[in-house]
């Protein structure tokens, strides 16, 4: 990983540069809480420096929470971390991180479309802010795992307790996960790709159904 | 090459303001934008980037020599995802680049495809 820390405006490093064979991407989305490490944990597996990119939402009518850029009543921009993994030659893997105000991981349309799967990342402290994001990724049809964060000044619990306390469907994996570590993150992630593909071989059993079973 | 005032690399996000963005885009919007550019559609120069073009079309150009996300070209430009879209459906127009769309939504659960990440993540 490249941490010279300078910003290209021209473009990526030479050694950023994805190989001429890069034909297709796909892309993994890390939901969770304002400060739960979704950052931490997209560093930890990119290949490239985590990058932000940015959108202006178009609201109906603002709300009394947080909002930046207020100069304009209806519109509102929401930043968005992601990272990158060169699958093969031909492969690429992107993972985005979603901004902390929940209401806008919704809003950025086509941010779910097209995703492999998504990451719900908690902290075992504020779980009550995961409930929203898992019952509209259950709405939404987009297949998820949830991963625990472990932070060396929290209590831990058994991820079965967390399930429960989650109401998370026994179908569902949940693991422990230390964004920090570089293992970890990549074991989180292939957690989600072993759920996807057990899902995706299994014909009778469409996401959208398992889903909506509890 | 023209340095661009966008090359400027103090240039931060809050200075791309709506003013900004009007005449970078042209006061374009949505209707110029192609539908089928997404975050991680990957963009490649088909031709160098020529003085007389504006700016912003220029740097995409250059930065492109190698596959690029839309995601990738907005964090470097500084500049929001449909802004980027709106450059990036400008060039396209003119065949001064080519796209290499995402996975479509009805391929993403191809077993083979979820297979090659698995193994690609298990390499790192």
């Amino acid at each position: 990983m490249d941490f010279r820390g300078s910003e290209f405006a021209s473009g990526p490093a030479r050694e950023d540069a994805l190989p001429a064979s890069a034909a297709t991407a796909v892309k993994i989305v890390i939901v969770g809480g304002f400060g739960v490490g979704k950052t931490t944990l997209v560093g930890s597996v990119s290949e490239i420096r985590p990058l932000t990119t940015e959108e202006t939402m178009t609201e109906v009518s603002v709300g009394v929470d947080d909002v930046r850029g207020i100069e304009q009543k209806t519109a509102t921009t929401v930043a968005m971390d992601f990272g990158r993994i060169s699958i093969n030659k031909h492969l690429v893997l992107y993972l985005f991180g979603t901004p902390g105000q929940q209401r806008f991981w919704f809003l950025w349309a086509g941010l779910f479309e097209g995703a492999l799967g998504a990451v719900v990342l908690v902290d075992t402290r504020r779980l009550e802010a995961s409930f929203d994001v898992i019952g509209r990724l259950e709405d939404g049809g987009v297949p998820f795992i949830v991963a625990v964060n472990v932070f060396p000044n929290a209590p831990t619990y058994p991820l079965d307790e967390v399930r429960s306390a989650l109401d998370l469907p026994a179908a569902i994996p949940i693991v422990a996960c230390d964004a920090r570590s570089r293992a970890s993150s990549r074991d989180t992630l292939l957690a989600l790709m072993r759920y996807l593909y057990r899902l995706s071989t299994q014909s009778a059993a469409p996401v959208a159904a398992s889903a909506a079973t509890e | 090459m023209t340095p661009s005032p966008f090359d400027d690399a103090s240039l931060s996000w809050d200075q791309a303001g709506p003013e900004r963005l009007y005449v970078i885009t042209g006061g374009r919007g949505a209707s110029r934008r192609r539908a089928d550019v997404d975050l991680i559609t990957l963009v490649v120069a088909r031709t160098a980037a020529r003085p007389e073009m504006q700016p912003e079309h220029a740097s995409i150009l250059r930065m492109c020599h190698s596959p690029l996300s839309m995601a990738e070209i907005s964090a470097y430009l500084k500049l929001p995802f449909s802004a980027v879209a709106v450059l990036v459906s400008d060039l396209l127009r003119d065949s001064y680049v080519e796209v290499r769309s995402a996975v479509r939504t009805d391929r993403v659960r191809n077993p083979e495809l979820l297979k090659a990440v698995m193994y690609g993540l298990q390499r790192l």
